[in-house]
């Protein structure tokens, strides 16, 4: 008697697994940790992060890379706290201008066959510009709907748990179930026969390109609402960490290889591991070096785990 | 006419055009007065991003996915560790460039051993190198800024008949690494590699040692880069690096390198280097706020990519 387990489980089965083994780890440091207070303070951040993964994960199912993601969040978060609450329609306004500039930032890429990683890496500097422009010395105020939002608490679970599960569960919708969602996976997948099948390929990168810009206005907005003012650099960090993000949830840089779950646990799991190694009291000069050797090692695991799926395949 | 054609075919034809279009834009603003400096100045700051474009380029050029983010780490680390251990001593001046070299081939050796070993992605092999990296230079740092020593700090700033000295040491190892990729065995195994893996090991390639290799170049040039750059800013700095990881992949791209790997060219480094600098201080020069600034810099960059680009597609 075994089970019988689809190759997507397998690849879920390590993020989810490093996930509970840091819980278990943050748990027997800081029992305290293990209320809904405790819960609710160690994934506060991840909700953002979360959704920047998922951002990034669109634009990597269509086998390309966004070097501007953390610029782009920032300029939201700027945008998010400046003008959503005081002029919604001209905020609502920018960041719908701003999708459509990501949609067209996708088609051009594709017409041009131009690389990702530049366009965006000089994407980064437009946003990183216009978050300045907006907003030249931090400060702003979040909008009262968002604050309302990210600080409400719903009973039993923490929000940050009710928020991840809901973007997952949305997310798995759309990328795996819906028939976009197949179009953009067989985009990275090959691109040549979705093309030979009578698809446009134009339509389906500026759409994938258009959503992962929405995500990524979510990330924004949910960041302001935690952190109640903005800052031209707030989000830097999220470029790598949603790259990171989207690795450790077992999705590939090639061939429209990604799961919206595992992108979910994996940017749990980088928000965890910041956690941990604070309650480890590891000197701070260390923190950032820890972060790398957690990836490195969950990196690690992974492989192990898809020796031992090879193996069982060959018997 | 016919030199002309065989001019416009060349890749790096765009980035020199670019840069020298630029320069002219903006002596001609302030009324041809500061043509000499303007130059000097180029010419001194290039030549950094030079020599990290060159290592990122043959890391690059290795093919899909092959990138190395290390790199401001490693600058970082090579850079305090070398005047920490110099001391303002002058007879240590070698002493700390071996140890600079030896930080990088160290690191180098890492970043490889993650890629080959846990068949980690590059992007994320080299990132988690350089938090781990980035973590020791932190930990030697202390937020001590040492000086360099005399002599070296005299050498990184001053200039030999008006070209920077930076700038000539930066030209040395472009000719290495032009002879290195269009002359020997190795560049050419480089290629092969980067156009198709397997096609490589099956002609005998051997494929690890060279991407090996490969990875200990680019770190080594990030780490001599990261000696200069302190000596030449007058001590090391936590952040000094941290505008070359974006310069550095920049100027490669630019300079008409192939993404997907497999060809490279090095003086398209050299155009891109200046070009990206006097983009900066042109737009600088017109009195523009840091916003702006940083939008016209995207916008330049994406335009000259996608005139650049175009042409590209034809030859593939």
């Amino acid at each position: 008697m075994k089970l019988n387990l689809s190759t997507d489980s397998v690849r879920l089965l390590i993020p989810a697994l490093s996930l509970t083994v840091l819980l278990c780890a943050v748990f027997y440091l800081q029992p305290r940790a293990m209320s809904y207070t405790g819960l609710n303070l160690l994934f506060n951040l991840a909700v953002p992060i979360t959704l920047a993964t998922i951002a990034q994960m669109l634009i990597m199912t269509v086998n390309d890379l966004d070097l501007s993601m953390g610029t782009f969040v920032s300029f939201v978060a700027c945008v998010a706290a400046t003008f959503l609450p005081t002029d919604p329609l001209i905020g609502a306004a920018i960041l719908l201008a701003a999708i459509a500039a990501y949609a067209v930032l996708g088609i051009v890429i594709h017409v041009r066959e131009l690389p990702s990683i530049v366009v965006t890496l000089g994407m980064s500097f437009v946003w990183g510009g216009l978050a300045v422009l907006i907003l030249p010395a931090p400060g702003g105020q979040a909008p009262v709907w968002a604050r309302l939002l990210m600080t409400s608490k719903p009973p039993l679970v923490p929000m940050a748990i009710v928020a991840s599960i809901v973007i997952a569960v949305v997310t798995h919708f759309i990328v795996m179930r819906s028939s976009f969602g197949v179009l953009i996976r067989g985009v990275g997948g090959n691109t040549r026969s979705v093309e030979r099948a009578g698809w446009s390929i134009i339509a389906a990168r500026g759409g994938a390109y258009a959503l992962a810009a929405f995500f990524a206005v979510l990330a924004g907005i949910a960041l302001v609402g935690l952190t109640t003012s903005a800052d031209a650099n707030i989000a830097l960090r999220y470029t790598l960490l949603s790259i990171a993000g989207v690795i450790l949830g077992g999705g590939e840089f090639v061939g429209g290889r990604v799961s919206p779950v595992g992108a979910v646990i994996g940017a749990l799991t980088l928000t965890l591991a910041g956690s941990f190694l604070s309650f480890l009291r590891i000197s701070p000069d260390w923190q950032i070096g820890a972060q790398g050797a957690i990836l490195i090692i969950v990196l690690a695991l992974r492989l192990l785990l898809n020796r031992l799926e090879k193996r069982e395949k060959g018997r | 006419m016919n030199a002309l054609r065989l001019l416009v075919q060349k890749p790096w034809i765009w980035s020199f055009a670019a840069t020298a279009i630029v320069w002219f834009i903006t002596i001609m603003f302030t009324g041809g007065a500061s043509a000499a400096g303007l130059s000097q100045a180029a010419l001194t700051f290039a030549a950094f991003s030079i020599i990290v474009g060159i290592g990122q380029m043959f890391v690059i050029t290795l093919g899909p996915g092959n990138i190395d983010l290390s790199v401001p780490a490693m600058m970082t680390l090579s850079g305090t560790v070398a005047l920490k251990l110099m001391g303002v001593d002058n007879a240590m001046i070698l002493p700390g460039l071996g140890v600079a070299v030896l930080l990088g081939v160290a690191v180098g050796i890492g970043n490889y051993a993650f890629i080959k070993l846990l068949r980690i992605p590059p992007i994320i092999a080299t990132l988690s190198m350089s938090f781990i990296v980035q973590s020791m230079a932190i930990w030697t740092n202390r937020g001590i800024r040492i000086k360099p020593p005399a002599l070296l700090a005299d050498f990184t700033t001053s200039s030999f008949f008006g070209i920077p000295n930076v700038a000539i040491v930066a030209f040395v190892l472009s000719v290495i690494a032009w002879v290195l990729l269009q002359k020997s065995v190795y560049g050419r195994w480089i290629s092969a590699i980067g156009q198709s893996i397997p096609a490589a090991r099956m002609a005998g390639i051997p494929v690890d040692g060279v991407r090996l290799a490969t990875y200990v170049l680019c770190a080594v040039l990030a780490s001599l880069c990261g000696y200069l750059l302190a000596s030449f800013s007058g001590g090391a700095a936590l952040n000094m690096g941290s505008e070359y990881l974006l310069m550095s992949i920049a100027v490669v791209v630019i300079g008409g390198t192939a993404v997907a790997g497999g060809d490279s060219n090095v003086p398209g480094i050299w155009g891109a280097s200046l070009f990206l600098f006097l983009v900066v201080s042109m737009l600088n020069t017109y009195g523009l706020g840091a916003g702006i600034r940083l939008v016209m810099t995207g916008i330049i960059i994406i335009a000259v990519i996608m005139v650049a680009g175009g042409r590209k597609r034809g030859r593939a």
